[in-house]
């Protein structure tokens, strides 16, 4: 048995809010086996940001392992773990929040390239165009400013900036759901495209179950911080077990196209 | 079926740093009394737009032509006075109208005309563009619109309440100001709204603060204070689209569920056309500013005649059966 | 040259910038139009203005040119108004940025000493620094700088503390962007406009400050400024009521003009970033 890419174990954050402490996270375990995608589906308040956010290190948990790429990814700090973020990255839900707002695409594109000693100065524009090809933008996209690109030029140039360090495991938090309907097929495609090229894995989190369905392989069920139910995505959607799962499916707006007619 | 209001050429620029941008262009429409009607697009489709332009609330700096059109006899409702439906200017300059025979027709007016100039206070003429509909009252005085005779509902439940009063406080603002109803009176409406939108705990509910409650119950509240003086039209642009899905089939549901209870027409704008599906009998497809499509909810899912409005609806994600993305197995 | 435009649209903005531009002149063209030393005699002793169109605004108590005087005096105060208000919103703007990104302790030491710097009025402060260190342009813009800082640095704080919880800047925290770049490049030049829309009123603040230092002999001696000018006619305030009136009357309207000029600038800024 392999060992897998990501295991989260016991994770669990607490807040205090009005005197009392609450749970965000508690509990939590999963794993993510390298080139697979694991769908966090739940209402809003149930942890699935946060589960994010932990993983990412952007707040630390109160208790809990995270196991990355066979190391113990809360032990690093300071410049070991800037180093290895550059194997974990992240795509957000608003793409021009996820921005500065003085930033051009190429200025974006540059960063992480810098950061990690990727591309030296003179090669930084070519690989710059390369990514944005391999994302299905044109390169001559590179010198705008991201405040004058279309919702899903922006999102494609946050894809690219995310594989821009060739990372094993992305983090996508609702990337597609402020997206237009016609636009999210096409970034969903490309999100399989690079996954089945680089062998990329996902964590998605998503409220849509529509989009899980189309794009993940297992899917967890979160409530109140806790997973109340996971496994194969198809399979828990088509018969969910838990209540959370089963209002889930239930709310998910359904579109009869009955052809015959 | 009578119409509520008829939408004829209806045009809608924005003026920006010099430029004109159309949000909504020629666009012509009836929506029937009682009918739930959704208006699907995608982002600069313009039916954010036309739902503004229709309650009123274009900016001052919009560019409007064309008319709505609006049936008083549709707008009359049991109480004992009916309000004229003349909307006033964005900056809230109010003028008088006049008042005319009883018994005349249920008349209508169009942006920008008026049958007998005399009867419309000079104000009231100069409001071009921006004014729906005049109509011969019996009072002398007029109402606005927004509020008494549409209710709107806006996506962000947190920008629809004001962070500083009790919710109790602020649907009863609404039923004090378009009802006339006093203090305690108006506090008992209130009361008596949020346990028709199945707020837990209403009589907590009335002096909680709006920071207090959920995405899901401020919206609620909000549907409660957009429904407190009775209008005969309730808007709802991307009333669901911050919220979750479980908490958005609540909230349909109670949209359903509170428009066949007091006979309102449904205007449900949306991006979402399974879930415009699932509410509305008749949907109308916005691209660019223009209408496309206008047809029942059966005849635009299962036939629909424009190419867009097909690759809307294959593009949509849903959980029945459909060609499935292919998924390659985890190497 | 759009944005010129569009700043020249109120006319605050026209009337401030008029103001300053004629100020700016005055400091440019000081040495051109009036050579030589303006400490200089050059005429008959308190010469009422008007009355010798080659000394136009008289002579003071010495015979020195006034009208030579006051274009002088103009250099040195737009000098220090403008070096000392940029030297306070720049350390302020750093104290406020570390402070507000690095949050814990470091926040709470930065801001006692900012609670330290606030409490002593600003011109007391000036007046003990000078007192102490001696009288000299560079000790005066210190001097002015040292009280001024803390409104940049408490505006500059609040506004980093909003920044700091946006997307982009957890998105520069996850491609591995160090923590000192990530506030120097990616929040601080977010957090200035605010920053920024204090510093007309800093430089009026700093040019009345130096002037009421010279009023008080504190000033540099070997500049000609404007307060100075105004403590000299102090002696003849009744015989020669100009002298004073005139400097008096410049600083007037630099201060109006800089308050204007930057009223203008925070309505045009303003302005686009709601557009934006």
């Amino acid at each position: 048995m392999s060992t897998p890419l990501l295991a989260v174990s016991g994770l669990t954050k607490r807040y205090r809010r009005g005197g009392k402490a609450v749970s965000a996270v508690n509990d939590v375990s999963f794993a993510i086996e390298p080139g697979e995608t694991l769908a966090l589906a739940g209402p809003s308040g149930s942890g699935k940001s946060t589960i994010a956010r932990l993983v990412l290190r952007l707040i630390e948990p109160d208790a809990g392992t995270i196991q990355f790429e066979g190391g113990d990814f809360r032990s690093l700090g300071g410049a070991a773990l800037r180093a290895k973020r550059a194997r974990l990255q992240m795509v957000f839900q608003d793409p021009l929040a996820a921005f500065n707002p003085r930033a051009t695409v190429a200025r974006v594109l540059d960063d992480p390239l810098r950061i990690h000693d990727l591309a030296s100065r003179t090669e930084r524009p070519r690989r710059i165009a390369a990514l944005l090809e391999r994302v299905g933008l044109a390169s001559d996209l590179a010198p705008r400013a991201i405040h004058e690109i279309s919702g899903g030029q922006r999102q494609r140039v946050a894809i690219a900036r995310a594989i821009a360090t060739n990372p094993s495991l992305i983090v996508l938090d609702e990337a597609v759901s402020a997206l237009d309907v016609s636009v999210r097929g096409q970034i969903l495609d490309l999100l399989l495209d690079l996954q089945a090229t680089e062998r990329i894995a996902y964590l998605f989190i998503s409220h849509d179950l529509g989009v899980v369905r189309a794009i993940a392989h297992r899917l967890a069920i979160l409530d109140a911080g806790r997973i109340d139910e996971s496994g194969d995505a198809r399979a828990v959607i088509a018969a969910p077990q838990s209540a959370i799962g089963k209002a889930l499916v239930a709310a998910t707006p359904r579109l009869d196209r009955n052809t015959a007619l | 079926m009578t119409a509520l209001l008829s939408i004829r050429d209806l045009s809608v620029a924005y003026r920006g740093n010099g430029v004109e941008v159309p949000a909504l262009q020629g666009v012509s429409l009836e929506i029937e009394a009682g009918e739930r009607l959704a208006i699907i697009g995608e982002s600069g489709s313009g039916k954010s737009t036309l739902a503004l332009a229709i309650a009123g609330l274009l900016p001052g700096a919009a560019l409007v032509r064309g008319t709505i059109e609006w049936s008083v006899s549709q707008l009359q409702t049991s109480r004992s006075f009916t309000p004229p439906s003349v909307l006033p200017d964005i900056s809230l300059a109010r003028g008088e109208i006049g008042s005319f025979a009883v018994g005349s027709p249920p008349a209508t007016l169009e942006i920008g005309e008026s049958s007998d100039d005399s009867a419309i206070s000079p104000l009231a003429r100069e409001m071009s563009g921006r004014t729906e509909g005049g109509v011969k009252e019996l009072q002398p005085k007029f109402v606005p619109l927004l509020g008494r005779d549409i209710g709107f509902v806006f996506q962000d439940p947190s920008a629809s309440l004001d962070p500083v009063m009790a919710v109790g406080k602020q649907i009863a603002e609404v039923a004090h100001t378009h009802l006339n109803l006093g203090g305690p009176r108006a506090y008992a409406k209130a009361r008596t709204l949020l346990e028709r939108v199945r707020l837990p705990d209403p009589g907590a509910a009335m002096r909680a603060y709006p920071h207090q409650l959920s995405g899901g119950q401020k919206q609620r509240v909000v549907i409660a204070a957009a429904i407190a003086a009775g209008p005969r039209l309730l808007i709802a642009d991307e009333a669901t689209s911050a919220l979750d899905t479980i908490v958005q089939a609540e909230i349909v549901s109670l949209i359903r569920r509170l428009v066949a209870e007091d006979g309102m027409t449904l205007l449900f704008i949306s991006h979402d056309i399974a879930l415009a599906a699932e509410l509305a009998e008749r949907i109308a497809v916005f691209r660019h500013g223009k209408l496309l499509e206008l047809g029942t909810t059966a005849e635009i899912v299962n036939a629909p005649r424009h190419a867009y409005t097909r690759a809307l609806l294959d593009a949509h994600l849903g959980l029945d059966t459909g060609p499935l993305r292919r998924i390659g197995a985890p190497a | 040259m759009n944005g010129l435009r569009r700043l020249l649209r109120t006319p605050e903005a026209v009337a401030g910038t008029m103001i300053l531009a004629v100020l700016f002149a005055m400091a440019l063209s000081a040495s051109l139009i009036f050579p030589g030393d303006p400490q200089a005699i050059a005429g008959p002793a308190l010469l009422p203005p008007f009355q010798d169109w080659s000394l136009p605004f008289g002579t003071d108590r010495l015979g020195r040119d006034v009208l030579a005087e006051l274009f002088h005096g103009a250099r040195t105060s737009l000098a220090v108004g403008l070096v000392a208000a940029g030297a306070a919103l720049v350390i302020g703007a750093v104290v406020g940025t570390l402070a507000g990104f690095a949050g814990g302790i470091v926040d709470e030491v930065l801001m006692r000493i900012t609670d330290a710097f606030q409490t002593v009025p600003g011109f007391l402060l000036a007046l003990a620094f000078v007192s102490i260190v001696g009288p000299s342009l560079g000790v005066v813009v210190a001097a002015i700088a040292l009280g001024a800082w803390t409104g940049p640095a408490r505006v500059a704080r609040a506004e980093v503390l909003s920044i700091r919880e946006r997307d982009y800047v957890a998105g520069a925290h996850v491609i591995g962007m160090h923590p000192l770049e990530i506030a120097f490049r990616e929040v601080l030049p977010n957090a200035l406009p605010p920053v920024l829309a204090l510093s007309s009123v800093i430089v009026a603040a700093a040019i009345l400050t130096e002037a009421a230092l010279s009023f008080l002999g504190l000033g540099d001696p070997n500049r000609v400024t404007w307060g100075g000018m105004i403590a000299e006619g102090r002696a003849v305030l009744r015989t020669a009521p100009f002298l004073s009136i005139i400097p008096g009357i410049a600083l007037v309207l630099t201060v109006l003009g800089v308050y204007l000029a930057g009223e203008g600038v925070v309505e045009t800024t303003a302005v686009r970033r709601s557009l934006s």
